[in-house]
């Protein structure tokens, strides 16, 4: 990222930030305030809301109107804000542990009511917070503080299972394919509707370390290595997709009524009733 | 040279010096990243390291 954006986007002394040396985290907070740069949006158009987690500390460092609330909760209080305020920009900061297990029930009403968000999930695969426990992302065979003897349950496919409840963009890129990550980012927003994009993430100091992954550098080149872009991914065999994800637009539709805009035809119907 | 490092940011994960298709950057014994002795003017500015660092910590200067 450019230094003006640093200087521009982030909120004056805090940085360093305190993520582990090699987090992929901050390459997504990067990759976000470029694509709002991009867009060309004033700062106080744009809010930020984030839950709780490693990833939900960067609307701590951002310069917009930011709040870090509940675990999994981040979804419930944006589409609060949402509602009150259509005009604003939300984004939801949230990692995986947040997202799909704690805020699990809250990201598929969300999708389901396709209110216009731009959900980013940065995916590490473990909650990294509070030791390296894992969570519904962490691949199956992986091993964790909580399955030293590995994990037994398969990891959810997040894109699909927000797309089955009623996303209407969902996405996913890594943080090697950093400009993928920003283009994808860009699009959710422009978005109209619910649009989750999922950031695939290195945790080199919980995940990494317990299933021998290497160096944070081997972390990003293994991202480079199974992330495929969703042309080649559509021409490969079931063996060859073995343990490799798609990256890109997954998928996007436009036939669904916004939430916030169908609200505002039901205060229309209860005005016209009076 | 057209790299400017802040080293007071950086946690010396090396995420740059894999990624430089030069080789231009090294880790030091402080775990700090810095710019290999002689290679001062081998920099392509292709920005991977910009790019990919996660602390915003090394950036890719216009030169004048």
């Amino acid at each position: 990222m450019k230094e003006e954006l640093v200087e521009k986007y982030f909120r004056p002394g805090r940085l360093p930030h305190l993520w582990c040396p090699g987090c992929g985290h901050g390459i997504i907070t990067g990759a976000i305030v470029q694509a709002i740069d991009q867009e060309g949006w004033s700062k106080d158009d744009v809010a930020i809301i984030s839950g709780i987690g490693c990833s939900s500390r960067a609307s701590g460092y951002l310069d917009f109107n930011t709040a870090n609330t509940l675990h999994g909760r981040a979804l419930p209080i944006a589409s609060g804000l949402k509602m009150a305020n259509p005009k604003l920009h939300v984004i939801v900061v949230s990692g995986d542990g947040d997202c799909t297990a704690i805020g699990g029930n809250h990201l598929i009403h969300a999708a389901r009511r396709n209110i216009d968000l731009t959900l980013v999930v940065f995916n590490n695969s473990i909650y990294g917070m509070t030791g390296g426990q894992y969570s519904p992302m962490t691949p199956v065979g992986s091993k964790a503080t909580t399955a030293p003897y590995m994990t037994i349950e398969e990891d959810f496919d997040l894109p699909s299972l927000a797309q089955a409840a009623g996303a209407t963009y969902t996405a996913r890129a890594t943080t090697y394919h950093t400009q993928l990550l920003i283009d994808v980012i860009k699009k959710g927003m422009e978005h109209k509707g619910f649009s989750l994009i999922e950031a695939v993430s290195a945790c080199p100091t919980n995940f990494g370390r317990q299933n021998k992954m290497g160096a944070p550098a081997l972390m990003m080149d293994w991202q480079r290595q199974h992330g495929v872009p969703l042309a080649a991914w559509n021409k490969m065999t079931e063996e060859q997709r073995a343990g490799k994800f798609p990256i890109g637009v997954l998928s996007e539709r436009t036939d669904r009524k916004e939430y916030t805009e169908a609200y505002d035809e039901v205060i229309a119907r209860a005005q016209a009733a009076l | 040279m057209s790299l400017k490092l802040i080293t007071k940011r950086c946690k010396g994960c090396g995420i740059c010096t894999f990624f430089c298709p030069k080789k231009v950057l090294v880790i030091t014994e402080l775990n700090k990243a810095a710019i290999a002795e002689g290679k001062e003017n081998d920099c392509i500015k292709c920005g991977q390291c910009e790019m990919r660092c996660p602390d915003y910590a090394i950036f890719v200067e216009k030169e004048a």
